[in-house]
């Protein structure tokens, strides 16, 4: 009886220290957020939300300060857009061939290097694209810099890969055998079968991958900053240089008076990124909670 | 009549067990031989040659041959993919893709080149109606077969197999996971497809093996003990062995 009594306050205690945590993480979310809107809002009295959103110019320490973040959107847009392009579909063989093709022992080589690639940290990808990718490509395309759009995509697909790939793999490897069974039955074949029943099968785990590779993608910094090449213009060729939301924070906040209007319009930034991350996290949520396999 | 499969001096290893052992059986075409024996002793890895279903598995090796119409399923130039469209197979857990009811059967004929709209249309209703469930699901094809019941899953998985006409359908103890009303469904269904089919089905309840079948093959440890007509089988068993399991003094 006392022996019960014990693990009852024990379980309480644990969970009552859980619900704590859990609350305290909540709690500084929203702070942050907090924090965000209130530095944030206020650069609506120096413009207006469709100017700030869709105004094309972006010169906010000039006389005549303005604070257009449509090229900031759309770059982030652009590289964000193409470093999926690459990423998704180079995920997606690496993850059929390991679930599906590999032998045992291939299998467990890969699956670190990915491990390791995907903590590779993000200023060594970016000093690459700078020091090794940005040369070749001036050089090869005859371009006035390498430091491009192109560029941050490619070192930012580089940083999706493996998160896309490992969800997607754990995704396709947990896809009933006994379906892959049936369809070989029928006389399908093993090329057959992965692209009408075993892939079809893993889908939701896929997009939950690829939305969760994307997020990774928008919210990344340091690659874009170091690569991107930072120009605040709309993008019209893939090897324009270019100046995602995130690099234009973390390049300015140190400059900008604090309480500024500019000071203002980069947290209204940071609001922006922040309310596109959460729709991202959302539909990554909804899509992995539809992935739950119901088995014959 | 003439001998449909023929299972010559047959033995499977997984690595270095053999979990079939030099077995030979023959079944005659258009008959139900029924595959009994305790768990383990090698009634799904024999079922599973015929259709050369083991051979994505890793590591097992196959001596010995079996003939379809007199032709070794193991030739060099044989197709596999050819041999499974021949030998259909319906497994222990009904196992439908997580897709509707007219896809879980339009798979197969689409990969096996039917590609006409109308074709597949008249072969997804042929075959719904040969396996019993056209009635339960022709207001729901379009819906997912994973809302279908245990049963209807089962059938729906028998559908699927007949839609691209293989010779031989095998069974592996397909009603096994059913409740009493699906089982006797499942067993109806198997009456009627001896008239086109040759069938094999293992089973472990003998009452079944008893009611659907004409031959039937008592295994024991991967070997064959004893393969006669049904009757003989459950009431003149030629080895004490064979009477001790079908009375269910063992097994
Ligand atoms: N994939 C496999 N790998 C290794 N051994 C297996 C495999 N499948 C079955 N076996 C072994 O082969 C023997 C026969 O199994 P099985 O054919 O499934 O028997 P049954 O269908 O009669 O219950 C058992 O000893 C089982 O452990
Ligand atoms: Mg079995």
């Amino acid at each position: 009886m006392k022996h019960l009594n014990r693990k009852i306050i024990y379980d309480i205690i644990l969970s009552k220290f859980f619900f704590i945590v859990g609350l305290s993480c909540l709690i500084i979310l929203f702070i942050i957020m907090l924090f965000l809107f209130i530095e944030g809002i206020p650069v609506l009295n120096h413009v207006s939300l469709t100017d700030f959103i869709f105004g094309t110019s972006w010169y906010p320490t000039s006389d005549h300060a303005r604070f257009g973040i449509l090229p900031l959107i759309s770059a982030s847009a652009a590289v964000t857009l193409l470093a999926s392009l690459l990423a998704v579909p180079f995920s997606l063989a690496i993850a059929i061939y390991l679930s599906e093709l590999a032998g045992n022992l291939i299998r467990e080589i890969i699956k670190p290097v990915i491990e390791i690639i995907a903590s590779i940290p993000s200023v060594i990808i970016g000093f690459f694209g700078m020091v090794v990718v940005a040369p070749f490509l001036q050089n090869n395309f005859d371009l006035d810099t390498g430091l491009n759009l192109f560029n941050a995509a490619l070192m930012l697909a580089f940083m999706a890969v493996p998160t896309i790939a490992s969800i997607c793999e754990d995704a396709i490897s947990s896809v009933p055998a006994s379906l892959k069974e049936a369809s070989y039955a029928l006389g399908a074949n093993r090329w057959q079968t992965i692209y009408h029943i075993t892939v079809p099968a893993a889908l939701s785990g896929i997009w939950t991958a690829i939305i969760l590779g994307i997020s990774r993608v928008i919210g990344e910094t340091m690659v874009v900053l170091m690569v991107a090449g930072g120009a605040a213009i709309i993008p019209l060729s893939i090897f324009d240089p270019v100046r995602p939301l995130t690099s234009n924070i973390a390049a300015e906040m140190a400059e900008a008076a604090v309480g500024g209007p500019h000071y203002r319009a980069l947290f209204a930034i940071g609001i922006i990124l922040f309310i596109i991350t959460f729709i991202f996290n959302i539909i990554a949520d909804y899509l992995s909670g539809k992935y739950k396999f119901k088995e014959g | 009549m003439n001998d449909k499969v023929i299972i010559n001096d047959l033995t499977f290893y997984y690595g270095n067990n053999s979990a079939v052992k030099n077995v030979n059986i023959r079944v005659q075409e258009n008959s139900v031989l029924a595959l009994i024996g305790p768990s383990g002793c090698g009634k799904s890895t024999l079922i599973r040659c015929i259709n050369r279903m083991n051979d994505i598995i890793p590591a097992t090796r196959t001596e010995g041959d079996i003939l379809i119409d007199g032709g070794s399923i193991y030739a060099d130039k044989y197709n596999v993919s050819d041999l499974r469209r021949r030998v259909g197979m319906v497994f222990q857990k009904s196992n439908p893709f997580p897709k509707s009811v007219f896809e879980n059967i339009a798979y197969g004929l689409k990969i096996n080149g039917i590609k006409n709209k109308y074709d597949i249309e008249t072969r997804v209703e042929k075959s719904l109606k040969g396996a019993a469930l056209w009635d339960e699901v022709k207001d729901r094809l379009d819906d997912s077969a994973l809302g279908l019941s245990g049963g209807q899953q089962q059938r729906l998985c028998i559908a699927r197999t007949i839609a691209i006409e293989p010779e031989i359908i095998l069974m592996d103890e397909p009603a096994s996971a059913l409740d009493p009303i699906s089982t006797q469904k499942i067993e109806e269904l198997i009456q009627d497809l001896k008239a086109k089919y040759t069938i094999i089905i293992v089973t472990h309840n003998m009452q079944q093996a008893a009611r659907i079948s004409d031959f039937t093959a008592f295994m024991y440890m991967g070997n064959l003990i004893e393969i006669n007509n049904t009757e003989a089988i459950f009431t003149k068993p030629g080895l004490e062995m064979t009477e001790n399991y079908v009375t269910g003094k063992f097994g």
